[in-house]
Formats: structure tokens, sequence, C-alpha cells
């Protein structure tokens, strides 16, 4: 049990940065802490993709001179999909830090809990 | 000539991406037009290909690129595909129709370009994930709807609406980390990112039974993703603000066809990616059932608790998407086919709800209180008929789109295991009564003669668009209700072409 999950280092410490940044961005208050929470959790996913298509020995998959033989290269594919999502997460955040500047200079706080009672009672 | 019909579904992609960034640069009313013309000539493309389809003997792939299948990506056309796409356009094009007048009061004139950007990512992220054969696309194409949808709730600009906007990010994020690393487990134990071929190696992994604790592991993953964003209970919290508050279209795309767009693609990824018998050994039918049928009670409960008119219809969505997870849950291929009806009778019932009661009240002081309602269907007699009629719908009176559904429901329950027949036929017959109670309800007030003369006003004009947009939601309600046969068959053809 112990074994395999020391052989899989990466994968295991990949899934405790999801479930923390899983954890923040679903538990905390502030708005920063959050959107913190939601970059270590997209952050875990990338380091999982990039442990899956890394081979232990070889090289990164840019041919030097003209074609050479796949077995000297890593898997490329995580790689393009890592980028993907660093793309995806980039504008996910910009968003999100939008959103939190603009409740920021409505309601002067960035804890959601008094923003949520604030909204309440400006409605009532 | 023929095989030109192949390229209808990315030009319609592509057409919508890239009004998009152009919409930015136009004015209000230029981008108005670009994006009805955009939507409608979807509309019709996906027609044609649906026309095209049906006469095909199965679903064709049209390739991305010009890598072939395990690295390119892939578009796969089939019945259900077409059928979706054909119908996502044409209520979104009502619901457009219909909300105008609303969206030109609600949203500043040199904001209106921005709205519609968000209208031609999000049709662009509809077709692609409902026609995608790639799971990785797929995730991307999740991303680019919730920001979409997140662009609709906040484009009336009060702080409510943000508030709303943010909360509904933060469960939106949550769920497409779920999606995104269930994604990565998948591809970490098939070694493939298209959905045939991780099918293919699927079935190899339940037949040698290696790696089944990861297999459970992402598909509960996904499960509970998707149900994060399609807002099944218990993760319903961010609905009720995020529909009622925003403006009238917004309300009616985000009720009908976001949450819509996701559990398509759940739906994809249960029969094509993992397939449906997997899916039955793993367990999630019986939680999704469970959870189906406390949706179903529960966000009729919340609703009868409403005096808001908005928020009343909101809960009932929490309800309807119940139904449709119930249908997943029953464990037969008769309940995919009846959740897949109940997702266009509840998009097309729904938006029309939305659309009206914007319309009623607008005759009662902008206040969708049910006391100020009172009357109001008199004043506004196209609202009224529409609000009746998707209330009989959604109560699922005989003739109306949610009683055909409610009947297929019914009929693949008695082909399930017992226990699951007996708690959903309870469960349709106590939702049924709930249903009835609050739109009941809320139509009598809509009709009840108001004693004060405060809204006499009896100029009030609703306008050819608005009276349009209303006949042709009612006129679908009904086909799907009286001329359902045809449909089902495609909807029972197009998931046999699933597996």
């Amino acid at each position: 049990m112990f074994a395999e999950l020391w052989d899989n280092y990466i994968s295991v410490g990949a899934m405790i940065l999801f479930g923390i940044g899983f954890g923040n961005l679903l538990l905390q208050r502030n708005m920063i802490k959050k959107i913190i929470g939601l970059n270590i959790m997209d952050t875990a996913v990338y380091l999982f993709l990039a442990s899956l298509g890394y081979i232990e020995g070889r090289l990164a998959p840019i041919p030097a001179e003209g074609a050479v033989e796949a077995t000297k290269y890593i898997n490329p594919l995580p790689s393009g999909l890592v980028l993907t999502g660093i793309v995806v997460s980039v504008s996910v955040s910009a968003l999100m830090l939008g959103l939190t500047v603009k409740l920021y200079e409505r309601y002067h706080t960035l804890d959601l809990d008094e923003i949520t009672t604030m909204v309440r009672k400006e409605h009532e | 000539m023929m095989d030109f019909f192949r390229n209808f579904p990315f030009f319609c992609i592509m057409l919508a991406i890239v009004s998009g960034p152009i919409s930015s640069v136009l004015s209000g009313k230029v981008a108005r037009i670009v994006s009805l013309t955009v939507v409608s000539i979807c509309g019709i493309l996906s027609g044609l290909t649906l026309w095209y389809v049906i006469g095909l003997d199965e679903p064709f792939i049209y390739k991305m690129g010009r890598f072939p299948a395990p690295f390119g990506n892939e578009i796969r056309v089939g019945i259900l595909e077409a059928l979706m796409a054909t119908f996502f356009c044409l209520i979104m094009l009502l619901s457009l129709t219909g909300g105008m007048k609303y969206l030109k009061k609600d949203v500043p004139e040199e904001k209106m370009n921005l709205f519609f950007i968000m209208i031609n990512l999000l049709l662009a992220s509809l077709l692609s994930l409902i026609y995608t054969n790639d799971m990785f696309t797929g995730y991307v194409f999740v991303e680019i709807n919730t920001i979409a949808a997140c662009g609709l709730i906040m484009i009336r600009g009060w702080g409510r609406n943000i508030l709303a906007a943010t909360k509904y990010m933060i469960m939106s994020l949550l769920g497409s980390g779920l999606v995104v690393i269930s994604i990565a487990i998948l591809y970490g134990i098939t070694g493939h990112l298209l959905m045939s071929n991780i099918h293919e190696s699927v079935l190899l992994i339940v037949e040698l039974k290696t790696y089944t604790e990861p297999l459970i592991v992402a598909v509960g993953l996904f499960s509970v993703g998707i149900a994060i964003k399609s807002a099944l209970f218990p993760f319903h919290a961010w609905l009720p603000d995020a529909y009622s508050y925003s403006t009238c279209s917004s309300s009616a795309i985000l009720s009908s066809l976001v949450s819509k767009g996701y559990i398509f693609f759940l739906l994809k990824f249960m029969c094509r990616v993992i397939g449906f018998d997997v899916m039955k050994k793993t367990g999630a039918d019986d939680v999704m059932f469970l959870f189906g049928i406390a949706a179903m009670l529960i966000g009729s409960i919340d609703a009868i608790q409403q005096t808001d008119m908005g928020r009343m219809i909101a809960y009932s969505s929490i309800a309807q998407i119940g139904y449709i997870y119930m249908g997943f849950g029953l464990g037969v291929e008769a309940g995919l086919v009846a959740s897949a009806f109940h997702i266009l009778a509840h998009a097309s019932a729904k938006s029309m709800l939305f659309v009206s009661a914007n319309g009623l009240a607008e005759v009662s002081g902008e206040s969708m209180n049910y006391r100020d309602l009172r009357g109001a269907g008199m004043r506004n007699r196209s609202a009224g008929v529409g609000f009746i009629v998707g209330s009989l719908s959604m109560v699922g009176i005989p003739l109306f789109a949610g009683f055909t559904s409610k009947v297929y429901f019914a009929s693949a329950a008695l082909e399930g295991v017992r226990a699951k027949q007996i708690i959903t036929l309870v469960a349709l017959a106590i939702s049924t009564i709930l249903n009835a109670m609050y739109f009941i309800r809320m139509t009598i007030s809509v009709y009840t003669p108001e004693m004060n003369e405060q809204y006499e006003d009896r100029s009030f004009r609703a306008g050819a668009l608005y009276h349009l947009s209303m006949a042709l939601f009612i006129l679908i309600v009904l086909t799907l209700g009286i001329l359902s046969n045809p449909i089902v068959d495609w909807i029972t053809r197009g998931l046999e072409q699933f597996s």
C-alpha cells in the first residue's frame, strides 16, 4: 500500500494539492483567497497531467536535427493539454479578479458573506 | 453534393466563434443584427444537418485538421446531436426575440454589443459540446460556456447580479475542476482523449479488471462535476439568484440551454465514453437516481414557498433538472430517451415561462410579486396565455410537452428494477401535485381581476415581435406534446448510434 503511494508520489502530491485548492475555493470567505485556491487546484491538475506524460531519461519533444525516432522523446500530448489548461485557467482567474474588483468598488470588502448580507439589506 | 452537408456543423461552430470577437468592435445595434442572423443561420444549417443524418444509416465523423483518428480532433454528428443543435438554436432565437424589448431597457446601449458577444460564444460552446468527439475539447468549451453564462448573469450591472455571477462562477469552477481531473485520470488509464477510443480501452479495462478503482473515481468525479454545474440538488444554492435577477433573455437562455448543454455532455460521457452497461456497474446510476428524486421533491417544495414569480420559476428548474437525472438513473435505455425528451420539453416550456413572466411584470410596475401580478394576464394577454401554456406543460397536463415526458418517464420506470419502479411512480405523482400547487396558484393570481385601478391602463401593447415569439413558443410546446412520436423515434435512433 505505502510502497504504491511512494512509487506514485507525484500523483499523490497532485491529488493532495487538488484537495487543498478545492477546499480553499469552496470554504474561504475572502475572494482573493478563493482565487488562490482556484489556481492551486488548476496547477495540481497540470502537475498530474505533466507527470503522466513524463518518461524517465527521455528528452523534451523538440526534434533537434530533422525527424528523429519517437522513442527518444517524452509523450508530448499531456504537455499540450497543460498549455491549453493554462490558457483556460488564466482567463477564468482574470474574470474572477474582475468580479472581485467590481464587488470591492461597490461594497468595500472582500468578504463574500458580508457582501451577501449587504446585498440582502439593499433590497429589503 | 450531399456530402457538402457534412461541413455544416463545423460551419455553425466557426460562424458563432468568429462572430463573437467581431461583435466587440460593432455598435450594439449592428451586433444585435449579426447575432440574430448567426443564430438563425446556425438553426437552419443544423436543421439541414438533421435532415441529412436522418437519411444516413450511421453517424458521420468530421475530421478537424490534418491528423487522423487517435491524434487529431474530431466532430461526430448523429441524429441526437443534430436534433439538439437545431432545437437549441431555435430556443435561443426565440428567447432573444421575446426578451428584446426588456434587453433594451435593462442593458445600456454602449454595453449592448457585450451581451451579444456572450450570446455568440454561448452558442459556439453549446454547439461544440453537442458535436465534439474529444473529451478535452469538451472541457475547454465547458469553461467557455461558464464564462459566457457568467457574462449573461452580470450584464444588468446591479450589485446582486454581480454577486450572483460571482457565486455562479465559484460553484462552476469547482465543477470544472472535478471534470478536468476526471478527464486527466481517464487519459492516464486509457491513453486516449477521443471518446470512441476511450470507450474501447474502457471495455478492455473492465474485461481485464485492471484499473477498476481509477475508472470508478473518474466516473464519480465527472458526474459530480457536471451535477454541480447543472445545479442538481444539493448543489443548487447558486441557481435562484442567478436566474431570477438577470435580464429576460438571459434567464430564459440560462435556464433552458446552459444547464442542458452540460447535461448533454454527461449523456455523451455515459453512453459513448464509459458505456451504459459499465456505468451501471459502477453504481453511478443509483446515486443519480436518488439525488434526482430528492431534487424533484425539494425543488418543488422550495418553489411553493416563493412569493416572487421569477424565483418560483427558478426553483421549479431545480425540480425539472431532478427529473432528467432521475431518468439517467433508471438504468434502462428508455430512461435515457425520456430524459433526452425532457431536455427538449423543459427547455421550451421554461424559456417561455421566463419570457411571459417578464411580460406580466412589465404591466405590473416591474414587480414579480404575486400580489402585484393580480390581473396581469388580462393586461398583457399574450404573456398570460404563454404563462398558462407553460404552467400546464410544467404540471403535466395532456396535450402539452411536460405530459409526454412524464408518460415516457413512467413507462421507462416500469422496465427497471422493482424498487425504482415504485419510488419513481410515487415521486412522479407527488411532484405533479406539488407542481400543480404553485403553478395553478400563480395562474389564478395572474387572472384574478384587480380591484384597485392602479394598473388599469388599457393602452398597453406588447409589440409584434413579442406576440410572434410567444406564438412560436406555444407552437413548440404543443408540437412536442402532440406530435412527440417522430421526435422520440429520432432520439431512440440517436441513442442507439451512441453505443
